[in-house]
C-alpha cells in the first residue's frame, strides 16, 4: 500500500500492531496495524460489522484484543482499564447519564481530581462555553435535542483532557443539516484543541470531510489509508472505490507490462493502459478499470481524437441539484455508465436529456487499475 | 353500525369493570366494615356501631409482640433479598454470562415449589444441622422465596437502560465499584424502592414457611391464625385485619407516588 510507506519506523502517537479480536468464530478486527500521529483527525471508515466499532472499543479499553498490541504515547495498553486509559470516548448513543443534570454530566469525570466547589465550577462552566451551551447547567439530561446531548457528551469527555478522543458515530443520530454544521464544528474544535481525534463512521462523506486521514476497513481488515483525496482519487481496491463514491467499473484481465504502464484488457472497453508502480499486479489477474462519473466528458460530436471514447445512449438523467447523474448505455458494459455533469445556472448543457446519443471521452490519466 | 357496536361493547366492559371490581373489593371491605359492628358474629344483620374491637386490639400484647415479631423479620429481609436480587441482576443482564437463561430459572426456581413443600424441606434441613427455630429460621426462609421477586423486578430495571451508561462511567475514570454506585444504582434506585416493599409485603403476609419455622416467637399472620380459634377473638382480628389493609394500601400508594416522580425528583437534584 502506497501510504504505508516503510520510512515510517517511527511508531505512531497510537500505534496498533497486528491487532485481533475475535468473538468465537468470528474474527470481527483481524490483525490490524495502524499508525495515528498526534494531533491527527483520523476516520475509521466502512460499511456496518466491519469492525471499526469493536476496534474503536479496543482503544478505548471495553474489549479485550485477541492477539496484537495498542500503544498509546509509547504506553502499552493491554493491561490498563477503561479508567486508567488517557483516553475518553464519546458514545454512539451519547450515553448521557439520565439522572443527572447537564452540569452534574459534565463534572461526572472530575470527582477523582477532588477541587474545590469554584474550580469545579469554573471548569464546567469552560466546557459549557466551548460547547456553546452557556446557562445550560441546571438543564435535566431529557430535556437536551440530539445535538445538545451530542456536545454534552463532547464536553464530558474533553473535561478530562484526554491524550486522544474516540468518537463511535459521533453524527449518526443527528439529521443532515445538523450533522453537516456538527462535521464543521467538531473539526475546528479538534484542531483548535489539537487533541488526537480518532471517530467511526459508516457515512463517507462524512469520513471525507473530517478526516486528515482515512483506515477503510472491510470483514475485520483495514483496506487502504491515506489523505481523503489521495483515497479518492487513487484507491487501489474496488472496495474502496466504490465505498468512496460512484464509480464506474469494467471487469479487466492483467495482460503485462509497457514502459510504465500495465495493459490491461478491459473486455469490451479493449485493452487499457494504465500508469502504475510495477510488481502490483501479475499477468492474469482479474482486476478492476475504475471511472469515477465527473471525470467522464460528455458530447454530441465525436470530436476526441483519443481512443478513449464510446458512443452510447443516455437511458436516464438524476438531478442532483449541484450536477446530475446521466446513466448512459453504451456497448462497453451490461451497465449504464454513470456520467456527472456539473449544473451551471441550474442546467445540465446540451445532450444531457433521456434518449440523446452521446459521445463519452476521458483523459487516460484518470483511469484507475483496482485490485479485487 | 360500527359506533353502535363499540358503544355498545364499551357498556358491557363498564359493566364487567364494576362486577370485576365488586367481586375483589366486597370481600375485603367486609373487614372494617364488621370491624365496627356491635356484635360477636360476622352475620347481617348489623348489630350497632362499637369500637370496641379496635380498643381490644390496641390493648393486646400478644399482637404488640407478634407485629413487632413480623417488623423483625421482614424488614430484613427485604433489604437482604433485595441485595441478592440486585447482585444476581446485574450480572445476568449486564455481562454476556454462560448459561444467564438457565440461571434465571435455577434462580427462581423456589417459586414454583409449593410452600408447603419448601416449609416440610426446610424444616427437615434445619433439624438435620441442628438449627433451632426462631425468627431467623423464619427470616432465611422468606429470603429464599423473596430473592426470586427481586430478582425479577430488578432485572426487568437493569434491561431496560443503555449499557453503554455504565462504561461511560468507566470511561470517565471511574472504577467498577464507583460505577455501580454512582450510574447503575440511582438509576436502578426505583426498581429497587419497588423490590423493598415487594419483598417486604411478602415477608410481612407469609403463613405457611413461618408456619413450619417459627418457634416460640410467632409473626403476625401465625398469630392471627392462631387467634381465630377463639370466636371471642374474631372481631378482634377484623379490626387488625382492617388497619393492616390500611397501612398496606399507604404502602402501595406511596411506593407508586414514588416511582412515578424518581425521574423529576433526579431533575431537581
Amino acid at each position: 500500500m502506497k501510504t504505508k510507506d516503510s520510512t515510517m519506523t517511527e511508531r505512531g502517537f497510537i500505534s496498533i500492531d497486528g491487532l485481533s479480536k475475535h468473538f468465537g468464530a468470528v474474527r470481527a478486527v483481524d490483525n490490524v496495524d495502524l499508525e495515528i500521529a498526534q494531533g491527527e483527525f483520523f476516520g475509521l471508515l466502512g460499511p456496518s460489522g466491519c469492525g471499526k466499532t469493536t476496534l474503536l472499543r479496543m482503544l478505548g479499553g471495553f474489549e479485550v484484543a485477541t492477539a496484537g498490541e495498542i500503544h498509546i504515547d509509547d504506553e502499552p495498553m493491554a493491561a490498563v482499564p477503561p479508567n486508567h486509559r488517557p483516553v475518553n470516548m464519546v458514545f454512539q448513543n451519547y450515553a448521557i447519564f439520565p439522572h443527572l443534570n447537564v452540569f452534574q454530566n459534565i463534572a461526572f469525570g472530575l470527582r477523582r481530581e477532588k477541587l474545590g466547589k469554584p474550580e469545579l465550577e469554573k471548569r464546567v462552566d469552560e466546557a459549557l462555553a466551548m460547547i456553546r451551551l452557556e446557562g445550560y447547567g441546571a438543564r435535566a439530561a431529557h430535556e437536551l435535542s440530539g445535538g445538545q446531548r451530542q456536545r454534552v457528551a463532547l464536553a464530558r469527555a474533553l473535561i478530562k483532557k484526554p491524550k486522544v478522543l474516540l468518537l463511535d458515530e459521533p453524527l449518526g443520530a443527528l439529521d443532515k443539516k445538523l450533522r453537516e454544521q456538527m462535521q464543521l464544528e467538531l473539526r475546528e474544535l479538534q484542531k483548535s484543541l489539537g487533541i488526537t481525534f480518532v471517530f467511526v463512521t459508516h457515512d463517507q462523506e462524512e469520513a471525507l470531510t473530517m478526516s486528515d486521514r482515512i483506515a477503510v476497513m472491510s470483514d475485520g481488515h483495514v483496506l487502504e489509508q491515506g489523505s481523503p483525496a489521495e483515497l479518492y482519487s487513487h484507491p487501489n481496491t474496488r472496495f474502496v472505490a466504490e465505498f468512496l463514491g460512484a464509480m464506474n467499473l469494467f471487469e479487466a484481465v492483467v495482460k503485462g507490462r509497457e514502459a510504465d504502464d500495465y495493459v490491461v484488457d478491459a473486455e469490451r472497453l479493449g485493452q487499457v493502459r494504465i500508469a502504475a508502480p510495477d510488481g502490483k499486479f501479475a499477468p492474469g489477474e482479474r482486476v478492476s478499470v475504475g471511472l469515477r462519473p465527473e471525470n467522464i466528458k460528455i458530447s454530441l460530436k465525436d470530436d476526441s481524437k483519443s481512443a478513449a471514447s464510446l458512443a452510447g445512449t443516455v437511458s436516464t438523467a438524476a438531478y442532483l441539484g449541484d450536477r446530475t447523474h446521466l446513466y448512459v448505455r453504451t456497448a462497453a458494459s451490461e451497465e449504464p455508465i454513470i456520467v456527472g455533469v456539473q449544473n451551471l445556472d441550474g442546467a445540465s448543457g446540451p445532450g444531457t436529456e433521456a434518449s440523446s446519443d452521446v459521445f463519452l471521452s476521458w483523459s487516460p490519466g484518470t483511469v484507475l487499475l483496482l485490485k479485487h | 353500525m360500527t359506533r353502535r357496536l363499540t358503544n355498545n361493547a364499551g357498556r358491557w366492559f363498564g359493566v364487567y369493570t364494576i362486577i370485576y371490581l365488586l367481586f375483589i373489593y366486597i370481600p375485603v371491605l367486609l373487614l372494617p366494615l364488621f370491624s365496627f359492628n356491635d356484635g360477636l358474629y360476622v352475620a347481617f344483620p348489623m348489630q350497632g356501631f362499637t369500637l370496641r374491637w379496635w380498643e381490644e386490639m390496641v390493648q393486646q400484647t400478644g399482637m404488640h409482640r407478634a407485629l413487632a415479631n413480623s417488623f423483625q423479620v421482614a424488614l430484613p429481609v427485604s433489604f437482604i433479598s433485595t441485595a441478592l436480587g440486585i447482585c444476581s441482576a446485574k450480572a445476568l443482564t449486564s455481562q454476556r454470562l454462560f448459561g444467564a437463561k438457565f440461571m434465571v430459572g435455577l434462580f427462581t426456581l423456589p417459586l414454583v415449589i409449593p410452600f408447603i413443600i419448601l416449609g416440610i424441606a426446610l424444616l427437615i434441613a434445619f433439624n438435620a444441622i441442628d438449627v433451632k427455630l426462631s425468627l431467623l429460621t423464619v427470616g432465611i426462609g422468606h429470603v429464599l422465596i423473596c430473592t426470586p421477586f427481586a430478582l425479577f423486578v430488578l432485572m426487568s430495571r437493569l434491561e431496560s437502560f443503555d449499557k453503554s451508561i455504565e462504561e461511560a462511567g468507566r470511561d470517565l475514570g471511574e472504577t467498577a465499584w464507583m460505577t455501580f454506585w454512582r450510574v447503575t444504582f440511582p438509576i436502578a434506585l426505583p426498581g429497587v424502592i419497588a423490590s423493598l416493599l415487594l419483598t417486604f409485603t411478602i415477608s410481612f403476609d407469609e403463613f405457611l414457611l413461618a408456619f413450619f419455622l417459627t418457634g416460640n416467637d410467632s409473626t403476625l399472620p401465625i398469630y392471627i391464625w392462631s387467634q381465630l380459634r377463639f370466636p371471642i377473638k374474631l372481631p378482634g382480628v377484623l379490626a387488625l385485619g382492617s388497619a393492616i389493609l390500611v397501612v398496606t394500601a399507604i404502602l402501595v400508594f406511596i411506593a407508586e407516588r414514588l416511582r412515578r416522580q424518581s425521574p423529576k425528583e433526579a431533575e431537581a437534584r
